[in-house]
């Protein structure tokens, strides 16, 4: 039964996904290549580097969505970080002045029943700062002497918001683990008081409620939801590298059960209000209510303030139980769980699972766990202690600072800079309905955007198409849309063979082969049809844009806007533009990435961009270690457990060997001998054998429908001992071949900002780890940079140097900052 | 419903002296009919180049919870004067999908008379008089005959999709095997059946869910609610018991008594309906199965003529149909605010303000719906920012509103409402003096029909 439980319960936070839809990815590409109706010469090129790190990264996906549930966590700062009031000290306070100078928290007396309300003045999202905090022990106390007062609920004045979670800075202003862990020990202390309140509060909630949130929400003894799509609850401390640190992990699996707490808590995924329902996380649902005499929003506010007082006066009437009856199964459960040898067996299957997909390089999940069973076998008090404890060790992790690091990065790569365009892009035309023109489709036309979908040939029309739908089906299987709001979306959708729709179009989106002349022919005949203030995108892995550009009559309305496949799951969106791209034609490709939901970085044009120009010399690498007799399984491990989340073999053949090999090739004649390292040759052999990667069944590995397991491919080690190079024992080691993996794509990432193709380092590690699968426990290559020290990555690389030569040699930029410790690329 | 249709041939009040009348009418001339009209207080709808088309009848049998499986009567008598049959329905049989025409025959009218079924959720049978005017007024025929017809009590339940599947290829089997074999793959989930729901297709909201969501968006309370329910079976009960229901006409249930009256008028107390619990939003919604309407068998049928062929016919109209808007708004949030919207756009239409219209006849889905309805309307905010409005468009006042009761204690039979409503404005504004009547009600799909009745000179 437990087993059974834990399906769901992957632990995604740093590098690792469920393998459904691992599963599900690997079925697209390889879909792309021997399902695919599409012209053999298409298949190459189009789905193209993109996909190169697509599987990879869609594993990195989880970080991010941490930060998407987090939102807000971060907030403003401040500076104040002392510990916080316990709400003993406020009570002596008088009610007049304390009421005039909140504004974060108040609360009004209807009859019997005090509603208390938060509302952060200085944000769009509630958090629990300091302030927060202070007030609402203040306002809890008055509650609590108010003799009129029978029961209380507790609303937020925010439509979409409830509390957000934590303020990160709060917790980052700390010096030490032990400021963190008070911090910890006085959010406890309060949300006890909370859960011991004489007066039974009630918790409506309407929007986020993450996080410190949720740890308030259930210290209350009654919880009502709204059923909106707004309405999420969930612990996303994890993807910060953080714990539920204010009693979370003690009250939750009182609460769910023991595998639904270790799933809400390990994953950090978000919880729809019905599912909360059924898990028994809130008590009852209040339907979201159109427009009346107000808003839809504010009545539906109001509506739930009325409910929920309803609900209060029901419970101190006792006519509304607080504990729900409990149902045969879960009287099993409970029965279940009753066997330390049960509990015993769940927690050793939950640790070693999170071990095999974290390998150990993310604290957090492991002492989650830790707190969780301390608390269940050994009481509340070493539980809460437990808690508060790792709570601040963990603050203090390197890997928290660097999960922390690309959550805000994340946040600061779904702003536009660039403003508000001229014109909103409301009809967006798509050339080549192929894996990833069919995938921008997608992404696009759920968004309320009229979208084009045009291919040459009916047959790879239709394939396009299908993979639009079945994208939404999927949603629609999921019940994330109703089959009528699937059939709607699609109705935004035209698919065509010509260019007819064309003079509509606001941006044209090409992704097409990857040749220049055919991208030269494919924009003449775009601009001869399309109106003047039309954008034309051209979504290429490293064909340089200004290239592309030399063939249009308005240079500055072409952009270049690298997807990466498959679009749907990857979050990142590389956009290039070149000397001449308009400023307004940036802002607008800006703002359809963020209506598609992309992290976006923008970079210089170049060979290779950012993101293809860090993988290859990492590719080319790869091939050397290959080369020099390492088994395509050892360098898969070697690179897993660094944090990659695909090994470097796997990723070959993901992205196809003969897509990587015409890559080399491409930035080989731009770079030099800089990008050389493993023999071209190899590649190109085994494609001559046809050994593409997993789309033609045999790359580096044997890939046979319906086997998990994959096999090395016998036949490469004929290629390889052709190639053979005899490694040098100096820098052969495991954690040498690491490194000399890492410094390379490290050192080429350094040199994109050195060479102003980079804006900022924040955008290179956004864009490493949203769309390379640089380890996320890492945060970027420019964060490890800072956290391992310039100086011992060139020493490293000397080392390297002085075997292999000058694909080794450190750039400028990184030599500055070995010379000047105090140099970092992030503060 | 047969009968039906032919009683809304004898109902018709035919002048004993018809052939006097007639030749009465070849002297009187259009200028004559105006003149007669004038003598009224408000100036008359008619317009120059648009005919005038008159309600002549309109009947309906007794809206009943349950009980009759059958209308049909066959009965010998001819009917030739009729040029077409619209009748409206809601949920269909799929033995009579084009139920007009069976009904036709069924009641022995002419096979020469075609007949067609529509379909408009709650205003099916609106739909079908409204077609019929237009019929009329496009000079295509004189006199039709609009109804509407439902029959809750055997409504159409579907075999599951899988054995539905399982059927169908069990046709096309050409061999024993097969046969057997898909015989054996029915499984038990396979023989639950369908139950037609009254829910949205596009949300899969059912419409009290919908309603109660409504209700709480204008902050209709319980109490507001049950007291409009309330007052609906009070109304309707003094109404019956006053003998203004004119339009009811008796039949035979077969196997049962003649019933000759609408058997769901129950004037019940406050302390009553409070008891009863939340029907769709448990526990905390207010729409109750109290102050809601129900569903029940029922037809109606009325008569729609062309002024100058009624009065050729001998007959004296009730009323004159005017303008009539359909509209439509969003089937989530603004399901059943059809009236809300329809009321203003009709009203502009005839030319008339709020204060001109004598009598006020909604169809009351739910008291929530109605109070909700008339929230919006008295509301300036809802009036600019959803109606497009400067101002809000005014609440009818209760004193002219749905005095005979309405759907909440009459009940609801979808496709047949319409012509009772329609009807009921005609009864009105004769026993009143009235002029003006405004027909207005929702339906499922997010859309609202609205109609000015003006009365016919007595």
């Amino acid at each position: 039964m437990s087993c059974e439980c834990f399906k769901g319960s992957q632990w995604r936070a740093g590098i690792s996904t469920d393998h459904q839809s691992a599963a599900d990815l690997t079925d697209r590409l390889s879909g792309s290549g021997s399902k695919s109706p599409r012209k053999p010469q298409r298949q190459h090129f189009d789905s193209e580097l993109v996909s190169f790190t697509s599987y990879h990264c869609s594993l990195t996906s989880a970080p991010k969505m941490a930060g998407v549930r987090a939102l807000g966590v971060l907030s403003r700062f401040t500076s104040r970080r002392y510990a916080l009031y316990s709400g003993a000290t406020c009570r002596t306070f008088s009610v007049a002045p304390a009421m005039l100078a909140r504004t974060h928290v108040n609360y009004e007396v209807k009859g019997d029943v005090a509603v208390v309300r938060i509302n952060d003045p200085n944000s769009k999202v509630n958090t629990l700062s300091v302030q927060m905090q202070k007030e609402m022990a203040e306002v809890m106390d008055e509650v609590w002497a108010n003799n009129a007062v029978q029961s209380a609920v507790l609303i937020s004045s925010k439509p979409g918001c409830f509390i957000a979670g934590a303020d990160i800075n709060m917790i980052q202003g700390c010096n030490n683990a032990e400021e963190v862990t008070t911090l910890s020990k006085e959010g406890q202390k309060m949300f006890e008081r909370i859960e011991k309140s004489p007066k039974p509060i009630v918790a409506a909630i309407n929007g986020s409620c993450l996080g410190g949130g949720l740890e308030f929400a259930i210290a209350c003894q009654y919880r009502i939801a709204t059923k909106s799509k707004k309405t999420v609850l969930g612990t996303p401390e994890v993807m910060l590298g953080l714990l539920p640190g204010a009693g979370g992990t003690q009250r939750l699996p009182k609460m769910v059960g023991l595998p639904n707490a270790f799933d809400m808590m390990l994953t950090g995924r978000n919880i729809r209000a019905d599912k909360a329902k059924k898990m028994g996380l809130v008590h009852q649902l209040v339907d979201p209510l159109g427009p009346g005499l107000k808003s839809p929003e504010e009545r539906t506010m109001d509506y739930l303030e009325e409910v929920a007082i309803e609900y209060a006066r029901g419970i101190v009437s006792k006519k509304i139980p607080i504990h729900k009856v409990k149902g045969s199964m879960e009287k099993i459960q409970d029965y279940v769980m009753s066997f330390g040898l049960v509990r015993n067996q769940i927690y050793n299957t939950v640790q070693s699972k999170v071990m095999k997909q974290s390998k150990g390089l993310y604290p957090a999940p492991l002492k989650i766990i830790e707190c969780v069973k301390a608390g269940v076998e050994q009481g509340p008090v070493a539980g809460y202690l437990a808690e508060s404890q790792n709570f601040g060790q963990l603050a203090k992790t390197s890997e928290s600072a660097a999960l922390i690091g690309l959550y805000q990065g994340q946040v600061a790569c779904k702003k536009n800079r660039f403003g508000t365009p001229q014109r909103e892009v409301k009809t967006l035309a798509i050339l080549g309905a192929g894996l990833m023109g069919a995938g921008i489709a997608q992404v696009t036309v759920d968004k309320g955007v009229h979208t084009v979908l045009k291919d040459t040939t009916v047959s790879g029309l239709a394939r396009g198409e299908q993979q639009v739908y079945k994208g939404l089906n999927d949603k629609t299987k999921k019940k994330n849309i109703t089959s009528f709001q699937r059939d709607s979306i699609l109705s935004n959708l035209t698919g065509q063979l010509d260019y007819s729709n064309f003079a509509k179009a606001d941006m044209v989106i090409e992704a097409v082969f990857e040749d220049i002349n055919i991208k030269h022919a494919v924009l003449k005949e775009v601009e001869a049809v399309v109106s003047p203030h039309c954008i034309f995108a051209t979504n290429t892995s490293a064909l340089p844009i200004k290239d592309i550009a030399a063939a249009s009559k308005r240079p500055d309305k072409v952009i270049g806007m690298h997807y990466f496949s498959p679009v749907d799951k990857m979050q990142l969106l590389e956009i290039i533009t070149t000397d001449k791209t308009s400023k307004d034609t940036t802002a607008s490709a800006v703002a359809v990435g963020l209506k598609q939901g992309k992290v976006i970085i923008v970079v210089r044009d170049g060979p290779g961009f950012y993101t293809t120009r860090c993988l290859a010399p990492m590719l080319a690498e790869a091939v050397r270690v290959l080369q020099e007799g390492v088994d395509p399984k050892k360098l898969d491990a070697l690179t897993t457990s660094f944090g990659f989340p695909v090994g470097a073999a796997t990723l070959a053949d993901e992205v196809g060997i003969d897509v990587a090999a015409h890559v080399a090739e491409d930035l080989g004649k731009a770079f030099g001998s800089r990008f050389g390292g493993g023999n071209v040759e190899v590649l190109k052999t085994m494609v001559d054998l046809g050994f593409k990667g997993r789309k033609s069944g045999k790359g580096c590995y044997i890939y046979q429908p319906g086997l998990k397991t994959k096999e090395v491919n016998p036949d490469i080690g004929n290629v390889l001992e052709k190639f053979r190079m005899k490694p040098n024992p100096a820098v052969s080691s495991d954690s040498d071949v690491q490194y000399r993996l890492v410094s390379r794509f490290v050192n080429e990432a350094v040199l994109c900002l050195q060479e102003g193709i980079l804006i900022n380092p924040l955008e290179g590690d956004i864009g490493a780890v949203f769309g390379l699968g640089f380890p996320p426990c890492l945060g970027g290559p420019f964060r490890f940079v800072d956290s391992f020290g310039a100086d011992k990555l060139v020493e490293k690389m000397r080392q390297y140097e002085a075997v292999y030569g000058n694909q080794f040699t450190p750039c400028q930029l990184l030599l500055d900052h070995a010379k000047d410790s105090t140099k970092r690329f992030h503060m | 419903m047969a009968s039906m249709l032919l009683n809304t041939m004898r109902a018709g009040s035919v002048s004993p002296s018809w052939a006097v009348r007639l030749g009465a009418r070849s002297l009187s001339t259009t200028a004559q009919l105006h003149a007669q009209v004038q003598t009224k207080s408000k100036k008359t709808l008619s317009r120059p180049g648009v005919k005038n088309i008159v309600l002549v009848e309109g009947v309906r049998t007794p809206f009943l919870l349950s009980g009759t499986t059958g209308l049909l009567q066959r009965t010998g008598l001819s009917k030739d004067a009729v040029d077409y049959i619209i009748y409206g329905t809601v949920i269909q049989e799929v033995k009579t999908s084009n139920v007009a025409r069976e009904a036709s025959l069924g009641a022995g009218f002419s096979d020469k008379i075609p007949s067609h079924t529509v379909t408009m959720a709650c205003i099916s049978s609106n739909v079908a008089m409204t077609s019929a005017v237009g019929l009329i007024a496009a000079g295509q025929c004189d006199s039709v005959v609009a109804g509407g017809v439902e029959f809750m009590s055997d409504v159409p339940i579907r075999h599951s999709r899988k054995m539905r599947k399982t059927m169908l290829s069990l046709n096309k089997a050409k061999t024993l095997g097969q046969r057997l074999s898909l015989i054996g793959s029915i499984r038990m989930a396979h023989l639950s059946p369908e139950l037609p729901a009254v829910a949205e297709f596009s949300t899969a909201e059912s419409m009290g869910h919908s309603a109660d969501r409504l209700a709480a968006a204008f902050g209709v309370s319980r109490v507001e609610q049950d007291e409009f329910a309330l007052r609906s079976h009070t109304l309707a009960k003094s109404a019956q018991d006053a003998g203004l229901l004119k339009d009811v006409i008796s039949f035979k249930v077969p196997g049962r008594d003649i019933v000759s009256k609408d058997n769901g008028i129950r004037p019940s107390s406050m302390e009553q309906m409070g008891r009863l619990k939340a029907a769709f939003i448990k526990p905390h919604g207010t729409v109750t199965a109290a102050n809601s309407s129900f569903l029940t068998d029922g037809a109606s049928a009325v008569l729609v003529m062309s002024e100058e062929k009624a009065l050729a016919m001998g007959y004296k109209p009730k009323a004159y149909l005017r303008d009539f808007v359909y509209v439509s708004q969003d089937p989530k949030d603004q399901l059943l605010l059809g009236p809300t919207y329809g009321t203003p756009k009709v009203l502009e239409r005839a030319g008339l303000a709020m204060s001109d219209i004598d009598v006020f006849e909604f169809h009351e889905a739910f008291a929530g719906q109605i109070m909700a309805n008339l929230k919006a309307m008295d509301s300036d905010w809802f009036g600019q920012t959803y109606l497009g409005r400067k101002s809000k468009v005014g609440a009818p006042p209760m004193e002219k509103f749905n005095l005979w009761g309405g759907s909440l204690s009459l009940g609801h039979p979808f496709g047949a409402t319409g012509c009772r409503l329609v009807t009921t404005v005609a009864h009105r504004l004769q026993k009143e003096g009235g002029q003006y009547g405004l027909v207005a009600a929702c339906a499922a799909g997010g859309q609202g029909h609205a109609m000015v009745i003006e009365a016919y000179p007595q």
